[in-house]
């Protein structure tokens, strides 16, 4: 497919985003995707597992909260130790939409700034990857929440 | 066709004198196992933090260095160099244990061949012995440039991974025996294609490499086939093709001497991708395995060009494209 470029056609600075795009190695769509549904749904079944575990001494509602707790926790370890980003290397969104996506975001620049001291370090980066989730999240639901009040759903 | 002016310059007596490497462990477990003075163990080399495991490396380089071409600190008149971090603090923060005038050098990871230069116009204007160094850290860099360590992505496979290393060269006005000199070198210019994804650096970079090579054979009326080898810094493997393509059209094969230091640094099963990227490419491919080319006679006169992307996190979050430059130097003995 080079080919036909470099002989064809000149590369120029004009034509070289669509020459470098032809080149370039592409993502496999197909076997990311496998991976994402596969591990994020490993992660969302011991998810359940805890629900159904909780739900023998509390609540429906109490134990769905210990459960995301407890895989929050469980992600925080695996962050700390080095194993979540090998995980993440290959399922991808299937390791980042679960809430445990959400603790190695918080937990990874937590750790990582802590030389820099507990509060411009810590402090101040924890949320640099989690924040733009929070605060978009949030806006999110607000704009939501106005549309259904107006719409009266 | 547009004319240019000569960006090459010439040099006399730019003998490289020695070289010396320090390599993280990812490294030494590549291709050029062994070739390394030191090899990590642990990238944090015994420090609390990245930045100063990076900042000892470069002390040990420059001390190193310093001492295998049998001078001492007070011998050298200039130490010059850089590396990938903010205000270059590596490289600066080292220098403080040098008595040498210090010039604190930033191109990217052109860095190296940047060095070069610049000490061999010091030596030509009659300094004795003048350091040239520069490196990178995985760790720091990543801090800098992406995302947390620890943060669980997907990476894209047009990325390449920052080396760890630093190397250093030793030039001398002088020199009892033959060793490789730095003969002529090339200026880059600031080339910008458009490309927009920092983490495709290769594809940013390749038109400036194949801008600064065009322009060398120009210069000098030479060709491709004058050169036992053509090392390019870090432009990756999709890099290196796309330069392939690029200096075929302006017609100049090179498709036999071009070998790239990122690329060819890691092995497959590494998973690095496109290969190795970060000042340490050149800098340590260069004072390990080719300075011991050159000395065994394997090789010759090579070319050696470092290559840069010239950008910023802040720029590329602002939405803008990737300059990159590209120094060459030709080194023969």
């Amino acid at each position: 497919m080079d080919k036909s470029i470099t002989e064809n056609n000149v590369i120029s600075k004009d034509n070289y985003k669509s020459y470098v795009f032809e080149k370039m190695p592409k993502s496999s769509h197909w076997k990311n995707m496998f991976w994402a549904f596969l591990i994020g749904g490993v992660i969302c079944v011991i998810g359940q597992a805890f629900i159904e575990l909780y739900k023998l001494w509390f609540s429906i509602e109490d134990a769905a909260v210990l459960a995301s707790g407890t895989m929050v926790l469980i992600a925080a370890i695996l962050t700390g130790l080095g194993v979540y980003d090998n995980i993440g290397r290959f399922a991808g969104a299937g390791s980042t939409i679960p809430i445990t996506g959400f603790s190695n975001a918080v937990v990874s620049p937590a750790l990582e700034f802590r030389a820099e001291g507990y509060i411009y370090g810590v402090g101040a980066k924890m949320f640099l990857v989690a924040g733009p989730v929070i605060v978009n999240g949030v806006t999110i639901s607000v704009i939501i929440a106005l549309l259904t009040l107006a719409f009266g759903g | 066709m547009e004319c240019y002016k000569s960006r090459t310059l010439t040099f006399t007596n730019a003998n490289i004198i020695e070289g010396y490497t320090v390599a993280g462990p990812k490294e030494n477990d590549g291709r050029y196992k062994g070739f390394f003075d030191i090899a990590l163990e642990d990238d944090m080399f015994g420090q609390k933090t990245f930045e100063r495991a990076e900042r000892k490396m470069f002390e040990h380089a420059i001390d190193g260095a310093i001492a295998k071409a049998n001078l001492t600190t007070m011998e050298i008149d200039a130490v010059v160099g850089g590396d990938l971090l903010n205000q270059i603090v590596s490289m600066s923060f080292a220098a403080r244990k040098q008595h040498a005038g210090f010039l604190g050098l930033y191109n990217a990871c052109a860095t190296f061949v940047e060095s070069l230069i610049v000490g061999s116009c010091l030596i030509s204007n009659g300094f004795e012995n003048v350091v040239c160094a520069a490196g990178s850290h995985f760790s720091t860099a990543e801090r800098q440039y992406r995302y947390p360590l620890e943060l669980g992505v997907l990476r894209s496979p047009v990325t390449q991974w920052t080396a760890t290393g630093v190397g250093a060269s030793v030039l001398s006005s002088a020199s009892e025996t033959p060793v490789p000199r730095v003969t002529r070198a090339t200026i880059g210019r600031v080339v910008d294609y458009g490309i927009m994804d920092a983490n495709n650096m290769g594809a940013a970079m390749a038109p400036s490499a194949c801008d600064t090579l065009v322009r060398f054979f120009k210069d000098t009326n030479t060709v491709p086939e004058d050169y036992d080898a053509i090392f390019t810094g870090d432009l990756g493997k999709l890099g290196s093709d796309i330069l392939l393509d690029l200096t075929r059209q302006e017609g100049y094969d090179i498709s036999k001497q071009q070998h790239d230091c990122g690329a060819s640094l890691y092995w497959d099963e590494q998973q690095t991708y496109q290969g190795g990227s970060g000042a340490a490419c050149s800098a340590l491919v260069f004072n390990s395995v080719l300075l011991s080319r050159l000395r065994s006679g394997a090789y010759k006169k090579i070319l050696i060009a470092g290559t840069g992307a010239l950008m910023s996190p802040t720029t590329s979050f602002q939405g803008d494209s990737i300059p990159a430059i590209t120094h060459l130097a030709e080194v023969c003995i």
